[in-house]
C-alpha cells in the first residue's frame, strides 16, 4: 500500500448564509444571492481541488462541541436534515453522507495514543452538525467523497486558549500519521471564520449586502494581519500567535480547527492561496488553501 | 385571577443532561435524579396546568430570543456529547398561539423575539429531557424559549415579563420550568458512573448553599446572586448565569415560596438538582434586592465593552461612549443622559440630521431633578425652580448631541414643553436665551398637562450635523 498523504489543507468557513445564497437543491430556503466574493472564492477552490487527486475530506467543526474529549464521526452513513439553530430561516439542508470509517477509527486511535481524550461516535441517529455540512458542501456540493468529521473539544472554555491550541496541535499530528498509514489522499478542512464578533440583529432581507461589513475595525486589522502572514507562508508564526489573535479578534479559531489543520500539514513555509476574504453578519471569513499534489509536509 | 397577573402555581428547576432519562440506573445519583423528576412530575399533575413554560440554558440563540411555534416537534434526538447513551425519539405538543403571543409581547417591550416553526428544528437535549420526564405522556403542551448568548439581566427579565404578559392575557395556567445545572463543570476525561461526583468541594459547597436558599423559598435572593454564581461555579460559556433571573421575574420577583429540593446529585461532575417552588403566603420575605427592576428592553447589550479593570474608578470622569446601532439609534451612556422611560433611543441619526428624543432635567445615573420635583409621590404639589430644571434639560441635550457626534451649536429646531406656562415661562425663557440666542434655532413652546416624570420642562430638538463632520 502506498503511503497516504495530506494533499490539501483548506480554511473552509461555514456561515450557512453561503449555502443559502447558492440555492442548492438540498437547502429548503430560497435567496436572491449575496456574499458573492466568498462564494466565487469557493468556486475557484473547487476548480483547483478538482485537479488534485484525493479520496476523503477530513473536517474539524466548531459546531460539534464536546467537553469530554475529541469525538470522531465513525459510523458508516448518516442522513437527515441539518437545521441551523441560530439561522433556521436560512439553513434547512437535507444531507446523505458516507464516512471513511477506517480512517476515522485510525485518527481516533492515533489521537488517543498521543494522550488525548477521544471517543468514536457511531449512533446512526446522530444529526451531523451544520458546520461540517456547510464546509463540506461548499468544497464538494455533490458529496462525491466520504468524509471524516472531528468535534471541537472546548478546552478554551475549561482552561485557556493555549491548552486548546496545544491539544489541537497534537490532534493535527495524529491526524497526519493516521492519513499516512491509511494509504489515502486526504484534504483537511478547518471549518472556521477568522474574527467572529457577529451582529446580533438581522435585516428584513438577510442577503441585503448593503448591511454587510466587518463588525469593527479592530477585527479587520487582525484578519488582514493573519491573512497576510498566511499568504507569506508564515504559518508557524500564525500558530504561535493564535492565542492572542483568538482573544483579540474573538476569533472562531478558539475551536482549534486552524491549528489542527496547519499542524497536520507540518506548518508549511509555503504561501497559502487566498481564494476570498469577506464578511458574513459581521464576521471575517477567508477561504484559503495549501494544495500540493505530492502532499504535506513538503 | 387578576387580568394582569398570570396563573403560575408552580416553578421547577431541573437539569438537562440525558443520564436520568437514558441511564437512570447506571448509578445511585442518576436514580435519585430520576426519582426527583418523578416527584416533580407529580407536582405538575397536582396543579393541572394548561401549559408548561420552558426556558432552557441548553438552547443558545444569538438573534434575540426564539420561541418554538411548531405545534408538534418530532425527531430522533442524539446528544452531541453523550451520544453513547442512545437516541431519544420525541414527539410532543406545543402551544403555538401562546408562543406567538409571547413573541408579540416581547416586541411590545422592545425585544427581538422570533417564533420558530420549522420542521426538524433541533430542540435542545435539556428541553427534550425535561419534557420526557416531567410529562411522559405528553398531555400538556409546552412553550419553549431559548437563552440568548449575549443577554444579560435586563434583557432576561424583560423576556420573562413578556411571558407574564402573554400568560395573563391568555388566562391559562402554567408551570414554569427552567433547565439548568447549578455548577456546570464536567470532568474532561471519561469517568465511570460509579466514580461520579461533584467536580470539586468548592462547587459542592456553592450548590448546597443555593439549594438551602431555594429550600427556604428564596428564589429572588438566588436570582440576585446570579453574577456571583457565574463567577464562582460556572464554566463561562455565555456572558452570565441567567435562568434564575428568568424564573424569578416570571414568577413575580419575590421570596414567598414553599421550596422543595427533590434531588441533588452529580452527573459527570456537574451539580444537578430537581427543585420545586410553590408560591406561598409565607416565605422569608426578606428580599436582598440590590439591583433595580426593568420593564422595557432598549437594546443595549454592551457586548463589545471590555471588562472593567479592578482599579478603575466606579464612575468614569467623562461619559462612556454611546451605543450606536446600524439604524443610527444612539443609546447614550448612563453617565451622559437619564435613562429613557420607554422603548426609545436617546437620539437617532437620519442622514445629516440628529433627532433627539424628548429630554427632561433628570440627572444621569441618579434621576435626581435639579430644582426639585413638581410633586411628591402622593401627588402633592411642591415648589420647584424652573430655571434650574431648564439648565439641566439643556445640559442633558448637550451631552446626548455630543454622544451622537453633534453639538448644541448644531440645533436647528427646538420644541419646548412646559407644564405651567404662566408660572415658568419667564425663567425658562431667560435660560433658553443664554444658551440658544446665538445659535438661533426655530422654536415652538407649548403648555402640556403633564410629563411622564414629576418635571416642569422638556425639550425636543433636531440638529443638523453632516455625516463627515461628526466626532
Amino acid at each position: 500500500m502506498a503511503q497516504g498523504r495530506i494533499v490539501g489543507g483548506v480554511i473552509a468557513p461555514h456561515p450557512p448564509h453561503l449555502v443559502y445564497a447558492d440555492n442548492p437543491p438540498q437547502n429548503e430556503p430560497r435567496s436572491e444571492g449575496g456574499w458573492e466574493m466568498l462564494r466565487w472564492g469557493y468556486e475557484r477552490l473547487r476548480r483547483d481541488l478538482a485537479a488534485i487527486e484525493h479520496d476523503v475530506l477530513i473536517v474539524l467543526s466548531p459546531h460539534w462541541q464536546t467537553y469530554v474529549g475529541w469525538h470522531v464521526l465513525a459510523g458508516p452513513h448518516f442522513s437527515g436534515k441539518s437545521v441551523d439553530p441560530i439561522f433556521p430561516h436560512l439553513f434547512r439542508y437535507t444531507y446523505d453522507l458516507e464516512v471513511d470509517t477506517a480512517l476515522a477509527e485510525a485518527i481516533e486511535s492515533e489521537a488517543r495514543g498521543a494522550g488525548l481524550v477521544t471517543e468514536r461516535m457511531t449512533n446512526p441517529d446522530f444529526r451531523v452538525d451544520y458546520g461540517t455540512i456547510v464546509s463540506c458542501h461548499l468544497v464538494d456540493p455533490a458529496w462525491s467523497r466520504p468524509i471524516v468529521s472531528i468535534s471541537s473539544c472546548r478546552a478554551t472554555a475549561y482552561y485557556t486558549v493555549e491548552v486548546m491550541q496545544e491539544q489541537a496541535r497534537i490532534l493535527g499530528e495524529a491526524t497526519r500519521r493516521a492519513v499516512e498509514a491509511s494509504g489515502k489522499r486526504a484534504v483537511l478542512l478547518a471549518s472556521n471564520s477568522l474574527s467572529h464578533r457577529h451582529f446580533t440583529d438581522e435585516g428584513e432581507l438577510p442577503e441585503d449586502m448593503s448591511r454587510e461589513h466587518i463588525t469593527n475595525h479592530g477585527q479587520h486589522l487582525w484578519d488582514v494581519k493573519i491573512v497576510e502572514m498566511l499568504r507569506a507562508g508564515r504559518t508557524q508564526e500564525v500558530v504561535d500567535l493564535m492565542p492572542e489573535f483568538t482573544r483579540q479578534a474573538i476569533a472562531e479559531t478558539d475551536a482549534g480547527s486552524l491549528t489542527w489543520m496547519l499542524s497536520a500539514l507540518g506548518c508549511p513555509d509555503a504561501p497559502g492561496e487566498l481564494y476570498a476574504y469577506g464578511t458574513v453578519i459581521g464576521t471575517g471569513n477567508a477561504v484559503m488553501g495549501w494544495l500540493r499534489e505530492e502532499g504535506w509536509p513538503a | 385571577m387578576n387580568a394582569s397577573t398570570p396563573d403560575l402555581p408552580l416553578a421547577l428547576i431541573v437539569p438537562g443532561l440525558p443520564h436520568p432519562l437514558l441511564a437512570p440506573d447506571s448509578n445511585a445519583h442518576r436514580r435519585a435524579l430520576r426519582d426527583g423528576f418523578e416527584a416533580a412530575a407529580a407536582r405538575i399533575a397536582a396543579v393541572q396546568p394548561d401549559v408548561l413554560l420552558v426556558y432552557s440554558t441548553m438552547w443558545p440563540s444569538i438573534l434575540g430570543h426564539q420561541v418554538i411555534t411548531n405545534p408538534w416537534p418530532t425527531w430522533r434526538h442524539v446528544d452531541e456529547l453523550f451520544h453513547e447513551l442512545g437516541t431519544i425519539a420525541y414527539r410532543f405538543p406545543t402551544d403555538p398561539a401562546l408562543g406567538t403571543a409571547w413573541v408579540e409581547a416581547g416586541h411590545a417591550r422592545g425585544l427581538a423575539m422570533h417564533g420558530v416553526d420549522h420542521d426538524a428544528f433541533p430542540i435542545d437535549t435539556g428541553t427534550v429531557v425535561a419534557l420526557e420526564l416531567l410529562d411522559p405522556e405528553h398531555r400538556i403542551p409546552a412553550v419553549i424559549c431559548s437563552s440568548n448568548v449575549y443577554a444579560d439581566r435586563g434583557e432576561t427579565l424583560v423576556v420573562a415579563k413578556a411571558a407574564r404578559d402573554a400568560l395573563a392575557a391568555s388566562g391559562k395556567r402554567a408551570v414554569a420550568i427552567v433547565v439548568t445545572t447549578l455548577s456546570n463543570r464536567l470532568f474532561t476525561d471519561h469517568v465511570a458512573p460509579e466514580d461520579d461526583r461533584i467536580h470539586s468541594p468548592k462547587d459542592d459547597e456553592w450548590n448546597r448553599k443555593l439549594l438551602e436558599m431555594l429550600d427556604d423559598g428564596r428564589l429572588e435572593d438566588v436570582a440576585q446572586l446570579s453574577r456571583t454564581i457565574q463567577d464562582q461555579l460556572r464554566v463561562k460559556k455565555v456572558v452570565n448565569f441567567k435562568p434564575m433571573w428568568f424564573l424569578s421575574a416570571l414568577m413575580g420577583a419575590h421570596n414567598h415560596y414553599d421550596g422543595t429540593v427533590h434531588a441533588y446529585a452529580p452527573v459527570v461532575g456537574t451539580g444537578c438538582a430537581v427543585v420545586s417552588l410553590s408560591p406561598s403566603a409565607d416565605g422569608t420575605g426578606d428580599r436582598e434586592f440590590d439591583e433595580e427592576d426593568v420593564e422595557v428592553w432598549t437594546g443595549n447589550r454592551e457586548v463589545l465593552d471590555p471588562a472593567p479593570e479592578a482599579d478603575e474608578p466606579a464612575v468614569p470622569a467623562a461619559p462612556a461612549p454611546p451605543k450606536v446601532d446600524r439604524a443610527g439609534r444612539v443609546h447614550a451612556s448612563e453617565s451622559a443622559a437619564p435613562k429613557p422611560v420607554g422603548a426609545y433611543p436617546h437620539a437617532r441619526r437620519v442622514g445629516d440630521f440628529v433627532f433627539v428624543s424628548g429630554m427632561g432635567p433628570r440627572q444621569p445615573g441618579t434621576d435626581a431633578i435639579p430644582g426639585g420635583p413638581i410633586r411628591d409621590a402622593a401627588g402633592t404639589p411642591l415648589d420647584y425652580d424652573a430655571a434650574a430644571q431648564t439648565e439641566a434639560v439643556i445640559a442633558n441635550i448637550r451631552r446626548v448631541l455630543e454622544q451622537a457626534g453633534a453639538s448644541l451649536d448644531d440645533v436647528v429646531d427646538c420644541q419646548c414643553f412646559l407644564v405651567d406656562m404662566d408660572r415658568d415661562f419667564q425663567a425658562f425663557n431667560a435660560v433658553y436665551a443664554k444658551h440658544f440666542a446665538a445659535i438661533g434655532p426655530t422654536r415652538t413652546t407649548v403648555a402640556v398637562r403633564a410629563l411622564p416624570t414629576p418635571i416642569a420642562v422638556e425639550f425636543k430638538v433636531i440638529a443638523h450635523c453632516p455625516v463627515g463632520r461628526q466626532g
